[in-house]
């Protein structure tokens, strides 16, 4: 079994034969040593190897004396094995002949032409991907339509279930969420506010951040990690265990079961769930102005009431059903984008958190430039 | 590691468990299980759904750790050994699981090398080498190496659960049904590679099935799990003999007739 300071091999000459003696066990933890020691044998005159010493030898010893009968060979000599049983002869041939024969080709180093086609293939892919999104938005359209024309083949059940599960689940972390961020707000535009004197400001800072922006924006955030995930995890594992298939064969269409309730439940659930981190937010906001401020809350409202419109409102909450949409189109593509195999399952769902989250604040950016650009 | 020395005359055991006890909650599995494996031979293990055999293998193996008894492999108590025994002792044994069990994030050539890293001062190439005549052993084709497993049938990748589980030549492998989801044709090049495999390499083999052809073309001995405990052990001739209701309709029934009735399998 050891590893052996002392060398492997012991190798003597006579005449027109040498003689390789192992100088103990031939196993894999030798093996390197072993290899490199039979690597400097002469390949000039034919070998015997006399194994009466190696009480033990497996498939890497086996493999080390294989290939040194391989290169004797190609030189034009041969190898013989004495001091063997007939276990080991017969272990060492069937060794021999399983090794794979052939070099294997060397790893093909990227040229520029291949790096090239790889990133061709990657904007190809991403603008696949777009497409295959626009096409699953139309999907739903299409057959949200034609659930209003048929509206008895409507899965009411299933679409109450989501609403329950995206909508009514999600409003205590949204609502923490939004309310700590409206302390946050309060806290942070007193500090600055204080030293201008224009504290009562603070009313307006909050109001117009949380409504505008920050309500609807995290809560989009919140509900693409929590929901995004869920829908791809779960038509990624029906996927996996055939059960799309079995809808198919039973007549019935995955976008009218799967896609429709989910993505339905997400539009009406998404702006009730802004409504609530709005609350939630200014509630928390009146809170800091109160304590630290010595903004009363009666104040804070009149404030809120004169200083900012209701067009703030409108442009967060005008948002939501888009994010919606994003979110659950997103969830729903990835869930059919899964493979056979676990590991698609997580890398679809993290890619559909990624995706739908990117996706969410860039559609924000764009919101910000349309409603600076229309003065709303 | 294979033990090419002349075996001696009395059988030496490998495995010994003695009064083991299983269970899940109130329900008992295994309850005063005994069970005696012995080098060398290729040991069938057979029961009806439910009955515990992976369970069986799993507390052999220590994946599960029984309520009661003792479990002795290779002379070593593997409940009550230190970390150092055990990981020496997982050296000596390799266990190909029912899908093969591979990690999906590596090539088959690089599950072979997993435990191969463990080898103190293994050259790269060498151990790559490795990897690939144990790829080559286990019946693969040469190009299979550099699959995932996503890409591989059900068949090839039980071929290279067992080539990572051969990766350290084992003196000792547990298979949990191997022929499983195989098809005919499929099933018996598995059971003549286990065979060729463990004759060659003087394995150990602990198999866990429910295939009547594999007991029949590669046990040596069989044991069945009924009522708690291992029932009876014998070849499958002296199964035939044995009067107990389930064991009568396993070994009697329409497929066990036509198993027995089959040739057995050619040696190579």
């Amino acid at each position: 079994m050891s590893t052996g300071a002392s060398p492997p091999i012991e190798a003597a000459s006579n005449g027109t034969r040498l003689t390789v003696t192992l100088t103990g066990d031939a196993t894999v933890l030798g093996a390197t040593a072993l290899h490199a020691a039979l690597a400097s044998v002469p390949l000039d005159r034919d070998v015997q190897v006399d194994l009466a010493a190696a009480a033990r030898i497996d498939t890497a010893g086996a493999w080390a004396l294989a290939m040194l009968r391989r290169r004797l060979e190609q030189a034009g000599r041969g190898m013989t094995v004495t001091g063997a049983g007939e276990t080991t002869l017969a272990f060492l041939g069937t060794v021999d002949a399983a090794i794979p024969e052939g070099e294997r080709p060397p790893e093909p180093r990227l040229g520029l032409a291949d790096r090239l086609e790889h990133l061709g293939r990657a904007v190809a892919g991403s603008v696949g991907f777009l497409l295959a999104l626009t096409g699953y938005l139309g999907l739903f359209l299409a057959r949200l339509a034609r659930s209003a024309l048929h509206p008895r083949q409507f899965r009411l059940t299933s679409l109450v279930h989501h609403c329950q599960e995206v909508g009514l689940k999600a409003v205590p972390i949204v609502a923490v969420m939004a309310f700590l961020i409206g302390v946050v707000l309060a806290f942070q535009g007193a500090a600055q506010l204080r030293q201008f004197g224009a504290e009562i400001f603070v009313v307006d800072l909050i109001a117009i951040s949380i409504l505008r922006e920050l309500g609807i924006l995290l809560t989009a955030i919140i509900v693409a990690g929590r929901t995004a995930s869920a829908y791809t995890a779960a038509i990624g594992s029906m996927r996996m265990r055939e059960e799309l298939d079995a809808m198919r064969t039973l007549g019935l269409d995955p976008a009218d079961v799967l896609f429709v309730p989910r993505i339905l439940a997400l539009l009406l659930m998404l702006p009730i769930l802004g409504l609530v981190a709005n609350v939630a937010g200014l509630l928390g906001g009146a809170l800091m102005a109160w304590t630290q401020l010595g903004i009363s809350p009666a104040m804070f409202q009149t404030r809120l009431v004169e200083g900012t419109g209701m067009s703030h409102v409108l442009v967060g909450m005008i948002k939501a059903p888009v994010f919606a949409l994003i979110i659950g189109v997103v969830g729903c593509h990835a869930g059919m984008q899964v493979e056979r195999d676990t590991e698609s399952l997580g890398r679809m769902t993290s890619n559909a958190v990624v995706t739908a989250i990117f996706a969410v604040i860039l559609t924000d950016a764009v919101f910000s430039i349309f409603f600076a650009q229309v003065g709303l | 590691m294979t033990q090419v020395a002349p075996a001696s005359l009395q059988p030496e055991l490998v495995i010994g468990l003695r009064g083991l006890r299983n269970q899940f909650g109130s329900h008992v599995v295994h309850d005063n299980l005994d069970l005696d494996v012995r080098r060398g031979e290729i040991l069938g293990v057979v029961g009806g759904s439910g009955t515990g055999k992976s369970v069986l293998l799993r507390s052999i193996v220590g994946l599960q750790r029984p309520a009661a008894g003792t479990v002795t492999v290779l002379g070593t108590d593997v409940l009550s050994a230190s970390e150092e025994e055990r990981k020496a002792l997982e050296a000596r044994w390799g266990v190909m699981f029912q899908d093969g069990a591979l990690f999906s994030s590596l090539t088959v050539r690089e599950n072979v090398e997993v435990p191969l890293r463990a080898v103190p001062g293994l050259d790269p190439a060498v151990r790559v080498a490795l990897a690939d005549l144990k790829v080559a052993m286990a019946g693969l084709p040469p190009l299979a190496g550099d699959k995932y497993p996503s890409e591989l049938s059900g068949g090839m990748r039980k071929r290279a659960g067992l080539a990572r589980a051969l990766a350290l030549d084992p003196e000792i492998v547990f298979l949990d049904e191997p022929t499983a989801g195989l098809d005919p044709i499929g099933a018996s090049a598995f059971d003549a590679l286990i065979l060729r495999l463990s004759r060659s390499m003087g394995l150990t083999v602990f198999l866990v099935t429910h295939d009547l052809d594999t007991l029949h073309a590669v046990c040596d001995r069989v044991a069945v799990l009924a009522e708690k405990k291992v029932l009876v052990t014998g070849t499958m001739r002296e199964m035939l003999d044995v009067d107990h209701p389930w064991v009568r309709e396993y070994f009697h029934g329409p497929r066990a007739r036509a198993a027995l009735g089959a040739a057995p399998i050619a040696q190579d």
